[in-house]
């Protein structure tokens, strides 16, 4: 990349355009509604409630099950239906990264259900899945020491950039890394941390440190989707 | 010095951090790291002088001891029935308190509630684990025939009952209906079909604006309208209760 600015016209550390939204689904627990750039997603928690198969009950501590999903729709080309090998490890890698936040001491032998729905998918997908379902979580009412937000980082050409787009992600003639982070913002602590892609040891810790700040603001954009639920609320009696 | 960040009544979401020092004491649905206390779960808050606690906004229902529950039979045992109660745990219904009846061994256990009967009882025992106990002997406590079960978020049911009752004994003046409130979030009515809809539409109402305050009044208004005036009645039934 040549020019100051990128394909889209963004700054290096500027993230896609974001809607977050509260209490999206009537009939789950808990749900939100996330869009970062052309990738939307959908959130839906159930639960607490009773685990079955009945051996994965622990009387210590509760499970947290996650399942993402791309709609066959959501990008370019058709998705197949049906978990894959990429929406399995996709689910499983969402699910570590809410597990440090959520307190599950507090449901003994049940489960919290989170579905993850996309209908719209232009790179970071995952990363917008772990912000709606971070938002679903809260709604449902289940206790959590923080949020978790998340975002990309990466590197185009010689650029540290974060919050890649499809385009980006794509570009062939160039060097591309796309690094998926999570945090918990109270801490800094990351709880997901991915890559694709070549980049060396120093930028990738300058990497991470570029998007920090922005995850903050993430954070942000997700308390207020939550509060605003309740404001929308009075205003309209 | 300590420093507050919030106010009394403010919504809180989790990791907000609510107050800086040690001046501060968490309690439920707060806790502290390092000087801080912060929220951890989606609440209203309420601070008693140095104690900060939220009180929740959602989630379900989780089994608390003394608490009236309405609940549907969901399996018959050898020593009883097990209660669903919309919450992630099931109840024991245990024959010996079931019934002032003497129940003898190998009777028919349908005889007294059969599956998908609702009934509404009194628990009297929950585990760290959850493992819930349920009576059905005391005052009020009964099976529910006939009748319509609806669901309301648990966090509100406070509302719905009102001071000493007196929400409720409102609504079941101005509609001559009965009416089972449940603190798991179900109620069960019951009454003349032609009413039914203005109690229904009642206890959604007041689901809906549990925040609010003079609520009496509106319910009391609104009762009137789809009723016919009735309002000394109510009043009357209110000091009774009170």
């Amino acid at each position: 990349m040549t020019s100051n600015k990128r394909t889209d016209g963004r700054e290096f550390d500027e993230l896609r355009k974001i809607q977050a939204k509260a209490g999206v689904i009537q009939k789950a627990d808990g749900s939100a509604y996330f869009k970062i750039g052309d990738t939307a997603a959908y959130a839906a928690v159930y639960g607490p409630r009773e685990l079955h198969p009945r051996f994965l009950q622990d009387p210590k501590k509760g499970l947290l099950r996650c399942n993402y999903n791309m709609m066959p729709f959501s990008a370019g080309e058709r998705v197949r239906p049906g978990p894959s090998r990429r929406s399995k490890e996709i689910s499983m890698v969402t699910q570590k990264a809410l597990l440090p936040v959520v307190n599950l001491d507090d449901y003994p032998n049940a489960v919290v259900d989170v579905f993850i729905e996309l209908p719209e998918t232009d790179a970071g997908s995952r990363c917008a899945g772990i912000c709606a379902a971070s938002i679903a979580l809260a709604d449902a009412g289940i206790t959590m020491k923080d949020m978790v937000v998340a975002v990309s980082a990466g590197k185009i050409g010689k650029n540290l950039v974060a919050d890649l787009n499809g385009e980006e992600e794509h570009i062939t003639d160039e060097d591309v890394a796309d690094i998926p982070i999570a945090m918990i913002p109270s801490t800094e602590e990351i709880t997901l941390l991915q890559m694709d892609g070549k980049i060396s040891q120093e930028e990738l810790l300058k990497a991470i440190e570029l998007v920090k700040p922005l995850l903050k603001d993430i954070a942000e954009i997700q308390r207020k989707a939550l509060k605003d639920k309740f404001k929308i609320d009075g205003e309209s009696k | 010095m300590s420093e507050l960040n919030v106010k009394d009544k403010d919504i809180v979401v989790p990791g907000e951090i609510l107050a800086i020092g040690m001046d501060f004491l968490p309690s439920y649905g707060t806790y502290r790291r390092e000087d801080k206390i912060i929220a951890n779960r989606l609440g209203l808050m309420k601070i008693e002088g140095k104690v900060l606690k939220t009180i929740p906004l959602a989630g379900r229902y989780l089994p608390k001891r003394n608490d009236v529950i309405v609940g549907q039979v969901v399996d018959i045992t050898l020593n009883g029935w097990i209660i669903d109660f919309g919450s992630p745990y099931r109840s024991m219904l245990p024959l010996k308190d079931a019934s002032f009846d003497y129940i003898a061994k190998g009777a028919d256990l349908t005889r007294y509630f059969a599956l998908e009967d609702y009934v509404s009882a009194k628990i009297t025992n929950v585990s760290s684990q959850y493992v819930t106990d349920v009576s059905m002997k005391g005052p009020g406590l009964r099976k529910l025939k006939g009748g319509r079960i609806i669901k309301v978020n648990t966090h509100k049911v406070p509302r719905i009952i009102g001071k000493k009752g007196s929400m409720v004994s409102m609504i079941k003046t101005a509609t001559d209906f009965r009416i089972v409130v449940g603190q798991n979030g179900l109620v069960w009515v019951q009454g003349e079909p032609k009413k039914e809809i203005i109690a229904v539409n009642t206890i959604k109402m007041i689901e809906k604006e549990a925040h609010i305050s003079g609520l009496t009044e509106k319910v009391k208004a609104y009762l009137e309208k789809e009723t016919g005036a009735k309002i000394e009645d109510v009043q009357v039934m209110e000091n009774d209760v009170q």
